[in-house]
């Protein structure tokens, strides 16, 4: 078992600030008007937090804007407690599509970017560890040399994963990483990214319209709403994992979260 | 399945042969000396060039013409192209222009690159880079405006640099469609050049063609056009098969 390695100074940091903290984002776009207003949130170290909304409510400009991607109207974002102008080199993005680089090799694409010039300096050897830990904690060892046009869909996203990984984020971001997978591909992809989060000591933001999704993977569960764009409830999931073995539980928050969503459009 | 698909080219290749067996055939009725362009006496003539040095002199020539019309057409065409992809501003104001050269035929300028640049290679070289620099171009373009929005988010978050962005992101993000454009180019370039090298230049193989019209040597004239073909074909291979190569499928 390849173990991440783990700043030192990331460590010995005070552990109660959230890795991510947003307090009074709005966001505006020309023509569109406002995508969401009075966004207030904070995301612990290590913690899997799910925003779930319906298709258009605005999740997905707020996770550009969480991820530092785009500019707030108004608000503020702190990443460890570091106001964010740029993407922090310790956050990472999964995309809906895997979004390889079909010109590149597995290997090449799983370590793209990390020798930018903004990116912390690493030593070459360390940094082939990390790749090499990241395409084996996503179970495609032996395929480094493979290129983008030769993985089936799963692999392909399963390389997008492992791409996230390799820069050891205290953050992901994904945004529906899973909904263009089939329903089987999903129930994996799903269980190997809490595996791997909780591996890599990293925290996860998923944004998804699926709440089945939010419910089997999240430590807590947001719901967007409205319009703007507004968080509507909080849930925190205590049901104990692997959460397929708890039906009634499951049952009980999907039904609570149903009747918010009911309650939540006018 | 492998043996048909060979088969059928070749069959066309033979029924094409007759075909000019039997045309030449009866062209000799009408004037003699069309037994100089039947199959026969080409094939002969051509014998006899591939194992001279002359006939390889003028291909070198012609390659080599090609080759620097391309690489003009390529340092113009593709920074326009990535110009025009990126800045709609640009674009607007470019395409009309654009789609209007693009129509003129590049040997239109003949007359006027040569009175310019003078005799020799140098109208020759303008006038390839012109007819080869619109595809480029616009495949160029089409390249930038398809390239996935991810892969440029990607590059934001890792913070890239805009060299960062353009060479590890955009250029090999664009490269497909770049040789699209370079397999459009170099077809184009190849029918160009031939005319192109019938004016005021003393090597290739449109001045052979020419000369060997002078020289009433007409086997030698149509063992130049089966050359020019197969060289025509199998630029058009290599181009091909160096787009296969590079998306690799």
């Amino acid at each position: 078992m390849n173990a991440p390695l783990v700043d030192a100074a990331l460590t010995g940091a005070d552990t109660a600030t959230p890795v991510l903290g947003a307090h009074g984002l709005s966001f505006a776009h020309a023509g569109v008007g406002t995508v969401f207003d009075g966004i207030s949130l904070a995301i612990r170290r290590r913690e899997i937090v799910a925003l779930l909304g319906s298709s258009g409510c605005g999740k997905s400009t707020l996770l550009r804007v969480l991820a530092g991607l785009e500019k707030p109207a108004t608000g503020e974002v702190r990443f460890l407690g570091q106001p964010q102008a740029a993407p922090h080199p310790r956050s990472a993005l999964v995309f809906q599509q895997p979004s390889l680089l079909p010109w590149l090799r597995l290997a090449d694409n799983v370590g793209f970017g990390l020798d930018f010039a903004h990116q912390p300096r690493a030593g070459k050897d360390a940094l082939k560890a990390r790749i090499a830990a990241a395409i084996e904690a996503v179970g495609l060892a032996g395929r480094e040399a493979a290129y983008p046009a030769q993985l089936s869909g799963g692999m392909a996203q399963r390389a997008a994963l492992a791409r996230a990984l390799a820069r050891e984020p205290e953050l992901l971001f994904a945004d529906e990483p899973f909904s263009a997978l089939d329903a089987i591909t999903r129930a994996e992809m799903q269980a190997l990214l809490v595996d791997v989060v909780h591996r890599w000591h990293s925290a996860v933001l998923l944004v998804t319209h699926d709440i089945d999704e939010a419910i089997l993977v999240a430590d807590r569960i947001l719901l967007m709403g409205g319009r703007p764009g507004h968080l509507v409830q909080e849930w925190t999931v205590d049901i104990p994992r692997n959460r397929e073995d708890h039906p009634d539980g499951v049952a009980g928050l999907r039904l609570a979260i149903l009747a918010a969503l009911r309650h939540a459009s006018p | 399945m492998r043996g048909a698909g060979l088969l059928l080219p070749f069959a066309g290749l033979l029924a094409a042969a007759l075909a000019w067996a039997a045309g030449a055939g009866w062209l000799v009725s009408v004037t003699p000396v069309a037994t100089a362009f039947a199959p026969l006496a080409t094939f002969e003539a051509l014998q006899q060039l591939v194992q001279g040095s002359d006939l390889w002199v003028h291909v070198a020539v012609s390659l080599q013409r090609v080759a620097i019309g391309l690489v003009f057409a390529l340092v113009l065409g593709i920074p326009l192209g990535v110009l025009t992809g990126l800045s709609p501003l640009f674009s607007k104001t470019t395409t009309p222009l654009f789609q209007f050269a693009r129509m003129i035929s590049p040997l239109s300028w003949m007359p006027i690159a040569v009175m310019v640049l003078g005799v020799g290679d140098a109208p020759v070289y303008f006038l390839l880079a012109f007819a080869a620099v619109w595809p480029i171009l616009l495949n160029t373009a089409s390249g930038v405006a398809q390239l996935d929005p991810n892969w440029l988010l990607l590059a934001r978050s890792l913070s890239a640099t805009r060299r960062e962005t353009l060479l590890r992101v955009i250029l090999p993000g664009i490269t497909a469609h770049i040789l699209t454009g370079v397999r459009l180019a170099i077809g184009i370039i190849w029918i160009v050049l031939v005319p192109a090298e019938m004016l005021g230049v003393s090597a290739g193989l449109g001045y052979f063609i020419l000369d060997s019209r002078d020289r009433l040597a007409y086997s030698d004239l149509m063992a130049a056009i089966l050359v020019i073909g197969f060289l025509g074909y199998l630029l058009d291979h290599g181009a091909r098969s160096l787009h296969r190569r590079w998306l690799h499928a």
